[in-house]
């Protein structure tokens, strides 16, 4: 076995440790690069937001590098560009984390910067201020991709009660009303050892490292961040849609169902079942969209764009701590109608349901999950990722034990799940339905 | 352990070979995920477009793995999502790049399927249909999005209609309209030979073998070398120069703000790399982001970027902001340029600029893809097999001075070419 491959699907050589203070600590020690990676996980992300609120934990996400007690504000850039690191940090539904990849030896930079953002950033007044118009900057960035606009509507259509409904970005009325003391608060309340996991992995040497961690961040005191408001989405009764009318040039299709959380059994026949409609994607957020899927011969794609219905079309199962929603998404080729497009797609999701999948389709969605496993696991950078991402919504050893999961899943277990996950009663649809710009004739032609 | 240490010091030191035919196979082996990265780099980007059709390149590369002389599309897909492959066909201006990343255990057939689709695609009547509605679909799109919009604007100002780079490389629906089976056929056989092919080979697969495997495959194709493109020279413009384009419909405005700068080979480029950087790049996009972004508040992204070439590729200013915001973003850019120009970085922004780029290499150089990607650079710019020990010498012996001057030269903002495009009608200066 490569070494890689090895370090991703062995669960025995990740050391856990948790600190007195509640920080749990993985370390995992890969000697093929002279590099080492640190993710540092928190269970916050757009979920854990209240009406008033709702983006508020990416904008804390972006507070978090803006200065601490001991980094001063014109200090946080090159810690890490000084090993030739890379650093950044994202926010979604269920997860705020932030990482570095750089040399090895900037290994103890990297646990000081980490110990900082968790402990104490300072969220200077003015710097709130400046970041409000940053991040609205960032949502009309979005807006000006229909394909994402459409994803927004169709995401707060299909949920009625739960928080996944509000994008991450946040509504924009929230945005521009939050306060500095809001980020605060939020940040205070969720940016504790006993709410986040620390990951490390690379060429290190594990015992010299916890160490460094201990000597970092055992001296964070826990917090308590309380009861988060739970609640469970209410099944759906009928099938809802929304329009889009907007200008534009090209129309957008998108249909959701509720899918199952990544603890669900159902969740590794669902990842079958999206390999077969539209290609096997893997399962890493931070690394998968970067390749695009064997697609090819996949039923949706045959169907939609070999016809010359679409131009494109993608699916969308990612791990998530509640059930989220599986989207299959399509862009109209020019001239197609999107209902013509959406009475293709539905009936071959009518069809999946109906008839299930072949031995055959099953025997090569397993050999191109197993393939993408190998590839989105390529660096230490993507198997950190993974260690933590598993450990923030459900538990880092579900992980490894992946490939295995996959492998026993059956023909009948997809049909049974195509069935009962596909019904036109769980479904919403969205529609992005061009009308011509009024000021068309002044583009460049 | 301590070999694998000791590899940085001794460099990638990939392997070349020179087929009699003239197809040149990169190798590089490395045993950390069981697979192989196979890259196809083909001189045969949009730069090579026929004078009177735009687009005929980007149109290859969407029917180029469709079907060949004995393998129908189906087929081709079936092989290869059969096997977890997807390949990747990728344009730019001057390369036309086919990439996929295989299990070990599929390399002799993935590099044989490979083979086949370089080498004789038929693009089929039927395929060539089909994919024009994606091809027209793209085009329309890139019309709706501010970014395209004004990045295909500035590069036509920065070019004009006759130099390659200042035509649209996914042509118009017009010229989709006009391109068939018999006009990709005609580009084919015209540019895509042995002698413009690099193929790169990095992963779980020892050289000697994987040498061998890409010889069967591509070692009986023959085809006399072809004509490179010659790029006619470039008027720098004497006089500032600005065009808006109102999109109304749209929630923000993108700003396309450039020079037209250096081929690769000219003896500047490593300051002209390290002036980019700390103007548009180091950390959250150099002095732009410091300015722009943290301490104003006007952009989620502002950077800069440098495409010195074969032809003297543009250096180039992005940046989205709201529409009210317009006049002073570009206000910023050209105040951070009048700085740059005037008194040149500090010594300490040119220390930290080549810590950053000397150090990103073993990042740059950790996976396979990246390995390929570098080899292909390596091999397009002749840059030498010892490149990446050498690149930290190369920058090291870059001054303040050199970096100044490359500003001085580059990036006087009387002389720039500014594109604005989203919901903002006013007027720039």
């Amino acid at each position: 076995m490569a070494t890689l491959e090895q370090a991703a699907q062995s669960g025995s050589t990740v050391r856990e440790e948790v600190l007195d203070n509640g920080l749990r600590v993985l370390i995992q020690e890969v000697h093929t690069a002279p590099l080492a990676t640190v993710w540092a996980w928190y269970r916050v992300g757009s979920k854990d937001e209240g009406p008033g609120l709702t983006g508020v934990s990416h904008w804390v996400e972006h507070m978090n590098f803006k200065g601490s007690t001991n980094i001063p504000r014109d200090k946080v850039k090159g810690i890490i560009e000084q090993y030739g690191g890379y650093w950044n940090g994202y926010t979604w539904i269920d997860q705020t984390t932030y990482t570095e990849t750089a040399t090895r030896d900037a290994l103890d930079r990297m646990l000081f910067i980490e110990a900082e953002r968790m402990g104490a950033c300072l969220y200077e007044p003015a710097e709130c201020e400046s970041e409000r118009t940053v991040i609205i900057s960032e949502l009309q960035g979005g807006e000006n991709d229909p394909d994402q606009l459409l994803d927004q509507e169709l995401t707060a259509t299909a949920f009625r009660a739960h928080t996944y409904r509000h994008p991450t970005i946040g509504w924009l009325a929230d945005l521009q009303t939050m306060t500095r003391d809001d980020l605060y608060g939020h940040y205070r309340r969720f940016y504790v050892p006993n709410n986040a996991t620390l990951v490390i992995v690379g060429d290190v040497d594990t015992t010299a490292t916890m160490r460094d961690v201990v000597k970092h961040f055992g001296k964070i005191q826990p917090g308590d961040v309380g009861r988060r408001a739970r609640t469970k989405e209410p099944q759906q009764l009928g099938q809802r849609r929304v329009t889009i009318s907007k200008e534009g040039t090209t129309a957008y299709l998108k249909i959701a169902h509720h899918a199952p959380a990544v603890a669900d059994a159902d969740f590794f026949p669902m990842l079958v079942l999206d390999a077969v409609m539209t290609g096997a994607k893997g399962v890493n957020l931070w690394a998968s969209f970067r390749t695009p899927p064997p697609q090819r011969s996949a039923r949706l794609y045959q169907a939609l764009v070999n016809t010359g219905l679409a131009s494109g079309i993608n699916g969308g199962l990612v791990p998530t701590q509640e059930p989220f929603v599986y989207t299959i998404s399509a862009t109209a080729t020019d001239g197609i109608s999107v209902d013509r497009l959406e009475e293709a797609a539905v009936a071959e999701v009518e069809r999946v349901r109906r008839e299930g999948i072949t031995p055959q389709e099953l025997r090569k969605a397993k050999i191109q999950l197993r393939a993408r496993l190998v590839f989105e696991n390529d660096s230490i950078t993507n198997i950190a990722h993974q260690l933590g991402y598993f450990e923030t919504i459900a538990s880092w050893r579900d992980y490894p034990s992946m490939a295995a999961r996959i492998e026993s899943v059956t023909v009948n277990d997809v049909a049974r799940v195509a069935a009962e996950r596909l019904r036109s009663a769980n479904r919403t649809v969205g529609w992005f339905d061009p009308v011509p710009s009024v000021d068309e004739n002044s583009r460049p032609q | 352990m301590t070999l694998l240490h000791a590899a940085p010091l001794r460099g990638l030191s990939p392997a070349r070979e020179v087929l009699p035919n003239g197809l040149v196979v990169l190798t590089k082996t490395t045993a950390v995920t069981p697979a192989v990265t196979l890259n196809a780099s083909i001189r045969a980007g949009s730069a090579f477009d026929p004078p009177s059709i735009d687009g005929v390149a980007h149109f290859v590369s969407k029917v180029i793995d469709r079907g060949t002389d004995t393998r129908s599309a189906d087929q081709i897909a079936e092989e290869l999502d059969g096997r977890g492959v997807s390949l990747a066909v990728t344009l730019t201006r001057q390369l036309l790049s086919l990439t996929c990343t295989c299990l070990v255990e599929d390399f002799d057939v993935v590099v044989a399927l490979l083979s086949d689709i370089v080498r004789m695609p038929a693009f089929p009547v039927e395929e060539v249909r089909s994919r024009r509605g994606e091809v027209i679909t793209l085009i329309k799109q890139d019309e709706d999005s501010p970014a395209v919009v004004a990045v295909d604007a500035l590069m036509a100002m920065l070019y004009g209609q006759v130099h390659p780079y200042g035509r649209r490389s996914r042509g118009t629906v017009e010229t989709a309209e006009r391109i068939d089976s018999a006009v990709l056929k005609g580009f084919h056989a015209d540019h895509v030979r042995p002698s413009n092919v690099s193929l790169a080979i990095v992963g779980d697969v020892e050289s000697g073998r994987a040498l061998d495997v890409a010889s069967a495959a591509f070692g009986g194709w023959t085809a006399a070398p072809s004509p490179g493109v010659t790029f006619p020279a470039i008027a720098a413009s004497p006089a500032r120069r600005t065009r808006v384009v109102p999109m109304m419909n749209k929630s923000q405005t993108d700003i396309a703000y450039g020079f037209t700068a250096i081929t690769r080979a000219d003896p500047a480029y490593y300051a002209y790399s390290l002036m980019n950087n700390i103007l548009g790049q180091y950390s959250l996009g150099g002095r732009l982001g410091d300015s722009i972004r943290e301490r104003q508040g006007m952009a989620y992204y502002v950077f800069s970027s440098l495409d010195a070439n074969v032809a003297p590729g543009p250096l180039m200013i992005r940046a989205g902001v709201n529409p009210s915001n317009v006049e002073r973003a570009v206000a910023s850019i050209d105040a951070e340029l009048t700085s740059l120009v005037a008194d040149g970085p500090t010594e300490q922004e040119v220390t930290e600029s080549k810590q950053y780029l000397i150090g990103s290499l073993p990042r740059t150089l950790e996976t396979n893809t990246g390995i390929a990607a570098f080899l292909q650079t390596v091999e397009f710019f002749g840059l030498g097999l010892d490149y990446d020990v050498r690149v930290p010498g190369l920058l090291r012996a870059i001054t303040r001075d050199d970096v100044h001057e490359a500003a001085r030269r580059a990036v006087d903002p009387s002389e720039a070419t500014v594109v604005v495009a989203g919901p903002y009608d006013g007027s720039l200066s």
